[in-house]
């Protein structure tokens, strides 16, 4: 089965690992901003085979583990009223609210059901017209273009009982809201794939114009990132601090245009709360005037209350990277992948999910 | 009295299963023949020990590419027995009907049944049928019971494993859950895989006709490679080692993991076993199974060792090294 392909990666492993090794220097911390990076890296091993100056730590990039409890609890809110079905994307389900979940919900006989793709969302509400169906979209850049497609179409369609409830959070803001205090010290950044498939490099620029810092826009397969984290380590010794791109099979410095028009005709930006680093202005994703009549939050009368986050949970320190998973007095021990307290513990992309699911070897 | 709601997560065979069992189930029913919690269960008798075991099958779809409900009663009892080295005797099954199931349907799954049954070499000897009210079920559930003899001399439990031991698989993994899934059509992709569910007593026989002393057989079904490599690492308390380069994937089934974000070591098997074999045995163990048509692909993935015990380490194909977890929360529901 592509054999003579699999060898060949450990071979070109092996010779990446050799030249980062003669690169490492003293002491040097690049963040993975995109939960898809740190699953990659636990499941490949790369920790395991980096020299021992070299620190990798995780950054706020799981959509699932920033969206604050209260947005939760709102979703729970929702999907309890009679006539609602309430979509969602899987890893949503078992993120705890203050006190109770949507997978909890559902076994109490809630209509929640989970799709994969925003279009499926249509048949739904094409279906079962007497129902009001939610959709409780969270995602990046990576997911917001088909959301948009799919809101485009349902006002084409004159669907009348679908409605959007948008946690939709964007990746530049954030990484400038995590830079600006300065808090956590981090060298440079492999920044994300998918995300940068749709906006390109540009977006990102800040980062070395403002901060001094470098990134490398990196693919998701093992050989990506050890290329990704040697592009970093190249740019350190020659004292550059660029936004550089590892992923070309996939990234064009202008993004894909098309995806962001469709985003830009549905949505626009407005202020939204992250766990673990609050409110953050224009990172988030709201419908634009002529399709607020689908806008959940304003159809429903069920306003938004902030929460807080589950005692003793440090999700958000370690969504800012200031903490890692074993950090938490509450790791692997009264929070588990089967009984959660925090978001990081359930989302397969959390970085507490990856540490309890692969081990850390370093 | 416990608190909470069965989740579907409680039947996803992970962790949460594990749990359910050993806090609900093994305080009201626990003695030393089920607490083995091997696929079947082992009963001594005056001249020669029984092997017993029993499943029920909610598979959705009831029709898949590569089998249906049917092949799959017969073949995941059948298994469970094999993986005790016994020989089956006979089966039973229980249907429990929802009122309104087309006749033709059941005559469908009825004849993959006698088909199955006829591959295993395998009789039906009893049975059960109960029907309910439109709603209460969903087309048909099925459960088997199974009995078999374990010839003298063959001792297998998930607590045998010794550090020394190969650990040798018939093929590539996921095929199973990647079929239902594409079958159940949620995703909006295309394509065909074929399930591998098959019986899987014709190997074993094989195995053991070039071997008796096999510590461990275990067919991975629910929760995968990785929760069945975790569970004998933990009963036998040894550290196992498997390299991803030799195990198996389908291009295909890898194809639908990374769209979907599964990791291949979850994934349900339904005609795929891993068998621990002592060293000095392993190649002709492995040359056997080779040559039995459900065999032809087996691969020699790993050894056991001393170090890390209760621990199962995945040499990576980039030459890290991780952890293979058991199963945690619910992977894919009615898989089987």
């Amino acid at each position: 089965m592509n054999k003579s392909k699999r060898i060949d990666e450990g071979n070109i492993a092996s010779i990446i690992l050799r030249e980062i090794s003669g690169l490492a220097d003293g002491q040097i911390r690049f963040m993975e901003v995109c939960g898809t990076h740190t699953v990659s890296i636990f499941r490949s091993g790369i920790r395991s085979l980096l020299p021992e100056g070299i620190e990798l730590i995780s950054g706020p990039g799981c959509p699932v583990c920033v969206t604050p409890v209260g947005e939760i609890d709102r979703a729970i809110a929702l999907a309890q009223l009679k006539d609602v079905t309430l979509l969602t994307f899987g890893d949503l389900m078992s993120v705890p609210g203050t006190s109770s979940s949507l997978n909890q919900e559902r076994a109490m006989g809630r209509d929640i059901r989970v799709i994969t793709s925003p279009l499926d969302s249509l048949e739904i509400a094409l279906k079962e017209k007497k129902r009001r169906i939610v959709f409780f979209a969270v995602g990046f850049e990576t997911t917001s273009p088909a959301i948009a497609a799919a809101v485009k179409e349902a006002k084409r369609k004159r669907i009348d009982n679908l409605f959007l409830l948008s946690s939709q959070r964007l990746i530049p803001p954030a990484i400038r809201a995590l830079l600006s205090p300065r808090k956590v010290k981090i060298d440079g950044f492999i920044l994300p794939g998918h995300v940068s498939v749709i906006i390109g490099r540009t977006p990102y620029s800040f980062i070395a114009s403002e901060f001094s810092l470098m990134g490398v826009i990196t693919g998701f397969e093992a050989l990506d990132i050890l290329k990704g984290i040697y592009m970093l380590l190249c740019q350190k010794k020659e004292g550059r601090s660029e936004i550089e791109i590892q992923y070309t099979r996939a990234v064009k410095e202008e993004g894909n245009q098309l995806a962001l028009k469709a985003m830009e005709e549905v949505f626009e930006p407005v202020g939204a709360r992250w766990r673990g680093l609050g409110m953050i202005l224009e990172s988030g994703l709201t419908l634009r005037e002529e399709f607020k009549e689908m806008d959940a939050s304003l159809v429903f009368d069920i306003p938004y209350e902030d929460k807080k986050d589950p005692p003793g949970c440090i999700c958000g320190k370690i969504l800012q990277g200031l903490k890692s998973p074993p950090d938490c007095p509450l790791f692997d021990k009264r929070c588990t992948p089967e009984n959660p307290v925090g978001p990081c513990m359930v989302s397969s992309e959390g970085s507490c999910a990856a540490f309890r699911k692969y081990g850390a070897f370093r | 009295m416990k608190e909470g709601k069965i989740l579907l997560a409680h039947g996803a065979g992970g962790k949460l299963s594990h749990d359910l069992i050993k806090e609900l189930f093994l305080p009201f029913l626990e003695n030393e023949l089920l607490s083995c919690l091997d696929d079947s269960a082992i009963i001594p008798t005056e001249r020669s020990r029984l092997a017993f075991t029993t499943d029920s099958y909610v598979v959705k779809p009831l029709f898949f590419p590569g089998g249906d409900i049917g092949r799959l009663s017969i073949c995941g009892t059948v298994n469970d027995l094999a993986m005790a080295g016994a020989r089956p005797l006979g089966i039973s099954t229980s249907f429990i009907l929802e009122e309104g199931f087309s006749k033709e349907d059941l005559e469908r799954i009825l004849s993959s049944i006698k088909k199955a049954a006829l591959e295993a070499g395998v009789m039906v000897v009893a049975g059960d049928t109960k029907v309910v009210e439109h709603g209460a079920a969903e087309g048909l559930f099925i459960t088997t019971s199974g009995v078999g003899i374990v010839p003298e001399g063959v001792d297998i439990s998930g607590s045998h494993a010794m550090p020394g031991d190969f650990v040798i698989i018939n093929g590539p993994i996921g095929d199973h859950e990647i079929g239902i899934l594409l079958a159940r059509g949620e995703f909006s992709l295309k394509g065909e895989i074929k399930s591998d569910c098959a019986p899987l007593n014709g190997l074993v026989k094989a195995i053991l006709n070039a071997c008796t002393d096999i510590h461990v057989l275990r067919d991975p079904t629910r929760g995968g490679l990785a929760t069945v490599l975790w569970e004998i690492a933990n009963s036998s308390k040894v550290g196992v080692i498997v390299e991803e380069e030799k195990i198996t994937v389908r291009e295909e089934v890898r194809g639908v993991c990374d769209l979907l974000g599964f990791d291949p070591f979850y994934l349900a098997n339904e005609g795929k076993l891993v068998a621990f074999v002592p060293q000095k045995e392993a190649e002709k163990v492995f040359e056997a199974m080779k040559a039995d048509p459900l065999g032809r692909d087996s691969v020699i993935v790993g050894r056991v060792v001393d170090e890390n015990p209760g621990k199962v380490l995945l040499k990576t194909r980039i030459g890290g090294h991780r952890l293979l977890e058991p199963l945690s929360g619910e992977q894919f529901p009615r898989i089987c």
